[in-house]
This record gives C-alpha cells, sequence and structure tokens, in this order.
C-alpha cells in the first residue's frame, strides 16, 4: 500500500490576508488513481492545487513525491518534477498546430523538424486515442480535443500526477466521455489523476477516492464506492440532509396567473432566430437546450445585449424599444451574464464599486450614489446575500467564483428589477451557493419578479422553473409545464422525438 | 476625516508609492549636494511686483503644462488603454488660434489688447482642441484604431495646421494680462500657471465628485464587455475622455503662449507628449487602461521636472540632460514594475511572518 503512493501532501499551510485558505490540510495520491477534489468555492481547493503545481509557496507543511521530498518554486518546476495541470480555460496557442503546441517550450534539440515533430505528436495522439492530427491548427479542433491536446503534452511530458481543474464544464456529453476514457487510459498507465469538478455525477461515474475540504479544513478522504451522494453533499456544505431536500418538496413553484410582463414577436438579434417568447408577473421560467442551442442568445436579445435584428417587444402591454441594454435596464430588467469573468465582474474594482454599478448607470452620470450611500448597499448586500469578502472594499477579481457571483446578483438586485435573467449564475459554483440562489430565485418570485433561469443542469431548472421552453439548433422546440416538467420529458424534447 | 486620511493610506498609497519615494529621493539627494537648492526668496520682477523666486517655485511653475496634459492624459489612458500621443501637436494648434483670435479682435475693434478678447480667443482655442479631441477620440472609439496609431495623424499635421492658421508668421501678443497668466498676477508672489493647476485640479475633482464618470471610465477600462452590459455607453466615455484631453491641451497650450507672449508653432510644448506619457506612468497608472489616480500624474509631473532641474543646477548642459534623465526613469520604471514590486510584497509579508513567529516564541519562553 505504501509503496503505492505517488504523491503525498502534509500538513499543508497557507494564508492570505484575512483568510486562511489551507489549515494544515493533507492530501494522498496513489498510482494508477483517480482521485477527486471536493469542496464548496473557498474550501481551498484551488490554493492546494496552486500550492502543488507553484503558483503558491506554502507556509508550512511538506510535499513528497514517491516518498522523496521537494520543493516546488514555480509551474514549470512542477512540471519538471512530474506535476502537471489542464486548467479549465485552455492554456495552449490556438492558431499553432497541435504538434507545435505540444512541444512548445520543451526540448529544443530534439524537434527541429516539423515533419518529425508532426509524426511524434501523431505516434501519441494514436497512442493515447485522441482524434486529432499533428498537422491540425488547434484553434480549429473542438474543445475537448484541445483539452486532450493539453493533456498529451502532458503525459509525454512524463508526468507522474496530471491535475484536471474544471475539464469538463464547457465539454457536452459525448466530449466528456471521451475525455472519460482518456483518463481510465491514463490510470491504467499508472499515472495519478487529481480530478477537480462540480459535477457530481461525473465524480460518480470516473474517480476512485475523494478527499473533500471545507474552510480550508480537511474533512476527509473517502472511497468513492462507500460514500452515497448525498452523503458527499453534507460533507462539502456541512449542512444535515434533511435542509437539503427540502428544498426540493417545499417548493411552491409560482404558475403565476398574473399580468403578463414582457412579451416579445419575432424578436431576433444578430446572434438569434427570432422567437416569441412571454413571462408573467412572479413567474419563474427558463431557456434550455444543450449548449449552442441559442438559449443565452435568446436571452441576450431580450436585453439587447447583441445588435437587434426585429421583433415587437412589449411591456405590460405597452409597446417598448430595446436596442440596448441600458433600454432594458430602464424598463426594469436585469441580466446576469452566462460568462462571469468577461461579461460580469469588473475585477480591479472593489464590491462596493462592483455593486453600485447598474444602478449607478440606471440613475445617469450626473447623480453619483455617494460614498456613504454605497457603503451602505455593499454593506447590507454583503450581509444579505453572504458574500466572503474581506471587506467591502476588496477588489472583486480576488472573490471565490461563488462570491463574485453573488456580487453580481447584488449588483442587479439594488437596481429592483421587475425581470430577472439569469444565464447559468450557478455555474462553476459550489453546491452551498448554488442552493442560496435557487432559494433567493424562488423568494424574488414571491415578491412579484419575474425571472428567467438557464441552466446546464437540467435538475436545478426542474426545481426552479413552472414552465420551461426547450431550444434546439438556434430554434425553440417545445414548451413544458405541469406534470411534463420531468427530467425524461425534458430529455426527449431537447432530444427530439419520440425516443 | 479620519477615516478619509486611513482609506488613502490603505488603498492610496500603494498607487501614490513610487512617485512619492521619487520626490523624497531626489529631496534628499539635493539637500546632500547643495541644501540652497531648496532656498526660496522674494524678489521684485521686471513688473517691479514681489514675487517667490528659487529652485523649488521653477520646478512647480515649469511642470505646470506637464502636470495639466497629464490629468487630461490619465483619463484617456484609463478609458482607452492607450495614450494621446498628438498633445504637444494641438497644444500648437491651440495656442495659434489663442494668438489669431486675439490678434482678429485687435484688428477689427482697432484697439488694444482687452481682457474680453483673451477670455474670446481662450474659448475659442478650447473649442478647437475639443474638436480636435473629439476627432481623436471618435477614431479611437468609433473606429476601434489603437489610440497610438489614431493619434499619430494628429501628431505628425498638427504643427502643420498650427503653421498655416498664422500664415507661417509668429506673432507676438504682449499685453499685461497676457504676461500675468504666463508669469505673475500684480500682487500675487505665486505664479499663475501654479494657480491654474491648482484650479484645474480641483475642476477634476470636483467632476468625479459630481459625476459618476471615474467609476463609468474605470469599468470601461478594466472590462468593456460588462461595462457595456451594465449599460454604460464605452463608446461616448471614450470619446469625452480625448474631449476633456482637449480643454487640458487649450490650457496647456494658453500657458505655453503666454509666458513668451508669441507663438512658435514649432517649438510650443515640443516632445512633451512622451513626458505626459510618463508622468501618467510614474504615477502609477497602468498604461493599460483601468484605474487610475490623476493625483499621481500630477506627482510624476513634478517628478520629471524636478529631475531635469537638479540636472540643470548640477551644470549638466541640455543636451546630456536627457541622457542623464533617461539613466533616472530606468530605475523609477524598473522599480515601480510588476515583478519588483511583488518582490518587495514579498520580502514584507516574510518579514511580517518572521516578527509574529518570534512573538510566539517568546510568548511561549
Amino acid at each position: 500500500m505504501q509503496e503505492n503512493v505517488l504523491l503525498q501532501m502534509r500538513n499543508i499551510d497557507k494564508s492570505f490576508p484575512g483568510v486562511h485558505a489551507l489549515n494544515n490540510v493533507d492530501f494522498t495520491l496513489r498510482k494508477g488513481e483517480i482521485h477527486a477534489l471536493m469542496g464548496e468555492n473557498g474550501a481551498g481547493k484551488s490554493t492546494l492545487i496552486k500550492v502543488l503545481t507553484g503558483v503558491y509557496q506554502m507556509e508550512k507543511g511538506e510535499i513528497k513525491v514517491e516518498g522523496n521530498k521537494i520543493s516546488i518554486h514555480s509551474p514549470q518546476d512542477a512540471q519538471n518534477k512530474g506535476i502537471s495541470t489542464v486548467y479549465q480555460e485552455i492554456t495552449l496557442c490556438p492558431n499553432l498546430t497541435v504538434a507545435e503546441n505540444m512541444f512548445i517550450g520543451r526540448d529544443k534539440k530534439s524537434f527541429i523538424n516539423s515533419k518529425a515533430r508532426i509524426k511524434r505528436a501523431n505516434e501519441i495522439l494514436n497512442k493515447l486515442g485522441i482524434p486529432a492530427r499533428g498537422s491540425q491548427i488547434l484553434g480549429n479542433c473542438s474543445l475537448a480535443i484541445q483539452q486532450m491536446v493539453a493533456i498529451a503534452r502532458a503525459v509525454d511530458m512524463n508526468c507522474k500526477v496530471l491535475i484536471l481543474d474544471e475539464p469538463t464544464s464547457s465539454l457536452d456529453d459525448k466530449e466528456v466521455n471521451m475525455l472519460f476514457s482518456l483518463m481510465r487510459d491514463l490510470k491504467s498507465r499508472g499515472v495519478g489523476i487529481i480530478f477537480v469538478t462540480h459535477f457530481l455525477e461525473q465524480v460518480y461515474e470516473v474517480s476512485d477516492r475523494i478527499t473533500v475540504l471545507r474552510n480550508g479544513e480537511l474533512v476527509g478522504e473517502y472511497l468513492t464506492e462507500e460514500l452515497p451522494q448525498v452523503e458527499l453533499v453534507s460533507k462539502m456544505i456541512g449542512k444535515e440532509l434533511e435542509e437539503l431536500s427540502s428544498l426540493g418538496e417545499s417548493d411552491e413553484k409560482q404558475s403565476a396567473e398574473g399580468e403578463v410582463f414582457y412579451e416579445a414577436h419575432g424578436l431576433s438579434s444578430s446572434e438569434a432566430l427570432p422567437f416569441d417568447f412571454s413571462i408573467k408577473k412572479g413567474e419563474v421560467n427558463g431557456f434550455t437546450g444543450l449548449l449552442g442551442s441559442g438559449r443565452s442568445e435568446s436571452v441576450r436579445a431580450i436585453f439587447g445585449a447583441d445588435k437587434v435584428g426585429g421583433g415587437t417587444v412589449k411591456i405590460k402591454g405597452k409597446k417598448v424599444s430595446i436596442t440596448k441594454p441600458v433600454d432594458a435596464m430602464r424598463h426594469g430588467i436585469g441580466y446576469l451574464a452566462e460568462d462571469r469573468k468577461r461579461d460580469g465582474i469588473i475585477a480591479e474594482l472593489s464590491v462596493r464599486e462592483n455593486i453600485i454599478l447598474a444602478l449607478q448607470v440606471m440613475n445617469g452620470m450626473f447623480k453619483p450614489i455617494s460614498r456613504s450611500e454605497a457603503e451602505a448597499f455593499a454593506d447590507e448586500y454583503i450581509k444579505v446575500l453572504n458574500i466572503k469578502t474581506a471587506s467591502r472594499e476588496t477588489p472583486v477579481g480576488s472573490l471565490s467564483g461563488g462570491n463574485q457571483q453573488k456580487v453580481i446578483l447584488a449588483r442587479w438586485l439594488l437596481t429592483h428589477p421587475d425581470y430577472l435573467i439569469l444565464d447559468e449564475p450557478t455555474r462553476g459554483i459550489d453546491v452551498g451557493t448554488k442552493l442560496e440562489i435557487q432559494k433567493l430565485v424562488l423568494k424574488l418570485a414571491e415578491e412579484g419578479v419575474s425571472v428567467t433561469f438557464i441552466s446546464s443542469e437540467i435538475e436545478e431548472m426542474l426545481r426552479t422553473c413552472s414552465r420551461l421552453i426547450v431550444m434546439r439548433d438556434r430554434h425553440i422546440v417545445g414548451e413544458l409545464k405541469g406534470k411534463d416538467l420531468n427530467q425524461t420529458q425534458v430529455m426527449k424534447t431537447i432530444a427530439g422525438g419520440e425516443a | 476625516m479620519k477615516n478619509n486620511f486611513k482609506r488613502f493610506f490603505s488603498s492610496g498609497l500603494g498607487q501614490l508609492t513610487i512617485p512619492i519615494i521619487s520626490i523624497c529621493l531626489l529631496i534628499i539627494f539635493n539637500l546632500i549636494r547643495d541644501p540652497s537648492f531648496f532656498s526660496i526668496s522674494i524678489a521684485h520682477n521686471n513688473d517691479g511686483n514681489m514675487v517667490l523666486a528659487g529652485n523649488l517655485i521653477s520646478i512647480i511653475n515649469g511642470a505646470s503644462e506637464l502636470a495639466i496634459l497629464a490629468m487630461g492624459m490619465t483619463l484617456v489612458t484609463a478609458a482607452c488603454g492607450g495614450q494621446d500621443i498628438s498633445v504637444g501637436a494641438a497644444a500648437a494648434i491651440a495656442g495659434s488660434v489663442f494668438v489669431k483670435i486675439i490678434k482678429m479682435c485687435m484688428f477689427d475693434f482697432n484697439s488694444d489688447i482687452k481682457a474680453g478678447y483673451i477670455i474670446l480667443a481662450f474659448l475659442a482655442a478650447c473649442v478647437v482642441a475639443m474638436l480636435f479631441g473629439a476627432f481623436n477620440g471618435t477614431l479611437v472609439a468609433v473606429f476601434k484604431i489603437q489610440p497610438m496609431i489614431a493619434t499619430l495623424i494628429l501628431f505628425t499635421c498638427g504643427r502643420s495646421i498650427a503653421y498655416w492658421i498664422n500664415g507661417g508668421a509668429t506673432p507676438t501678443v504682449s499685453s499685461p494680462i497676457i504676461t500675468a497668466i504666463g508669469g505673475f498676477i500684480p500682487g500675487v508672489p505665486i505664479p499663475t500657471p501654479v494657480i491654474i493647476v491648482v484650479v484645474m485640479a480641483v475642476l477634476f475633482k470636483l467632476l468625479f465628485h459630481f459625476t459618476s464618470l471615474e467609476l463609468f471610465t474605470q469599468s470601461v477600462g478594466i472590462n468593456g464587455n460588462a461595462a457595456r452590459l451594465n449599460g454604460i455607453n464605452s463608446t461616448f466615455i471614450k470619446l469625452l475622455s480625448f474631449i476633456i484631453l482637449g480643454i487640458c491641451v487649450a490650457v496647456a497650450g494658453t500657458i505655453g503662449v503666454s509666458r513668451l507672449g508669441l507663438i512658435n508653432h514649432e517649438t510650443l510644448l515640443i516632445d512633451i507628449e512622451m513626458d505626459t506619457i510618463l508622468a501618467v506612468a510614474i504615477g502609477g497608472n497602468s498604461l493599460g487602461g483601468g484605474k487610475f489616480k490623476i493625483g499621481g500624474s500630477i506627482l510624476g509631473a513634478y517628478v520629471i521636472q524636478m529631475l531635469t532641474i537638479t540636472l540643470y543646477a548640477m551644470k549638466v548642459s541640455s543636451t546630456d540632460v536627457k541622457a542623464y534623465k533617461a539613466v533616472v526613469i530606468i530605475l523609477l520604471v524598473v522599480i515601480g514594475s510588476p515583478v519588483v514590486k511583488k518582490y518587495f510584497g514579498r520580502m514584507v509579508s516574510k518579514a511580517k511572518a518572521n516578527r509574529s513567529e518570534k512573538k510566539a516564541k517568546g510568548a511561549v519562553e
């Protein structure tokens, strides 16, 4: 057993100003094992990974690889010592070929010849069963293939420990399966894989062992088969099971009978084909469909985020024109964008400034919100949404993903919208925050706010929405409500046909 | 008030560290070299006014145009993530317009220069400079051209335009009022350009207090996508930053003309664009846009001027000054670089850790 141990981290300690990110954490990885690292956002997963890859320096503790104590100074150093990481966002060069990407920045002498390089790349890709060729331009490959190329690169560098940080968050089911078979293949070759993800099903599908962190501390290490899914969740969020399941039962979804708040006919934009849509006051509905089915593009059209094509829009029965985001905001619509980093946060500005931004825009340039008022708003929402931040002046970019999302939610809540569009508000955030956001959505609906909710997790949408609009290939293909709102029916409609 | 103070030191000092340290170092250097460098005396100038004189005064006075341009440049940099390299040429145009309008008024009304003419001329210079600012701004904000490329156009042709305005001549304008703008107001011992800098700084402060321009500009500069989706019109914000810089250009041009009492389109504020950008950088502002501090840029302008005057005081010839300046600037820029900052940050946290460890040990013992 002991000689099987590949990587051992002992008593790891790391603090940031105001946060004890890792407190005496142990982690053990064995040869030929897929080990899931689980925890809420802010639990210390990323910090542990960054200590292991040399991005951060630990303050206490030791790291052993195959029994030898090592110290890791930089990501490059970690690679040289056999620890490779493939991040959520691909960090290769999309404009170079697959082969160039695999060998870039490595041994300079062995592959001067591009033909030889491509040949060698093809050998590796074949061996690992990756459907790509060395001569392809990386940017033309699908995200999944790009990720696999990154893995192939790591494997070819003789990595012993492979870290996959949220590798599946932008892949569809088929691609996830491809990735998993590659992971299993590597496992059989003796590579130890650390798998970080938010998708519980995937953990159970592929991992052998699970380590759970919470608030910077080790909760425990478990064999996957011996830990039921519900228990895993309760260990991650430290809440009792009943509380978790209660949300599912107590939801009296608002199948509101009230007046129609928003209505669109033939609405289209540069990105979305014409569609009809309406939402009632206090209603929660959702767009669902596979990635690329046009669900995000449709809600962006509602908010005027892309160039508007045509169609008529009525708010409370009155015809209005929404051609840019500020028009939508003036009519009481808020929009939480899908890509939090790109379209949501202003990373270097403080939590306070991020929270007041939308309200300030609505007030206009000449009515600035005073410092004290802004501080009061920020404090209020930090408390209401339980945002974990060192202070209201902390740059929002240094918060964890879930807390960044809460800041953006706070920004929109502060404008007291009548209609809130939430595009993937729970992506890449922890289970606890997910539940909080779902609860918040239901609470808003009770208060008469209309909400359109988009999520890749159908279960989450079933729990919150009273009506689901299903999209496929950029068209609305169905609308489900009442007793049709169940997983099988949604799947059927997404897939099409009666199968 | 106490809170404000605390806030300044916790948030502001980080960015202002480099300019403040540079000024302190220059002061210490000069104190060691020659304490009399700092002597300020009261002297009579040519008009018989009691005025302040001395190296310090000439530093603060001489940096006025630079400081004013740096204020506007900071805004453009923050919003657009790029710089306007045409400010010197645009100032020559503004100065030419200023002189041209005064001359036209004198000719039309057949009289000496009156205060009214000067106000009218200044306003005209402002309008023209704002128009050129809007031209640059349109290229950058609407056509999405890199700011340096967009402003290269005016940088190249600006002094020719200035040449045409006064038909190639370098007319003089002599009037007590003009002398007062470029020198001293009778009875006031402080140079007028310095007062104008203060006024401009206050105006900026008021602008940021009574509008949310600061928040919007930073948002546009940091994340244009997110700013747009929050309803900010980033095209307008970028355009506005160039127009505000235009006002700064007109003020700087007017001061420049008033100092000499003439417009020389070839030499007025020549090469000032690079110093302006440097002042913004020394002020700790990212040239890539985003968060900014106008105060930092003003300090940056004084650092540059102090350096120049120090070198002159050391009898370095004017041709050599640029080389010496470059050496110091290399040092400043390297010290302010992220790599060095990170290194110092680590040193500080290490020292703190050591101290707390020692304390802990002491407690155990």
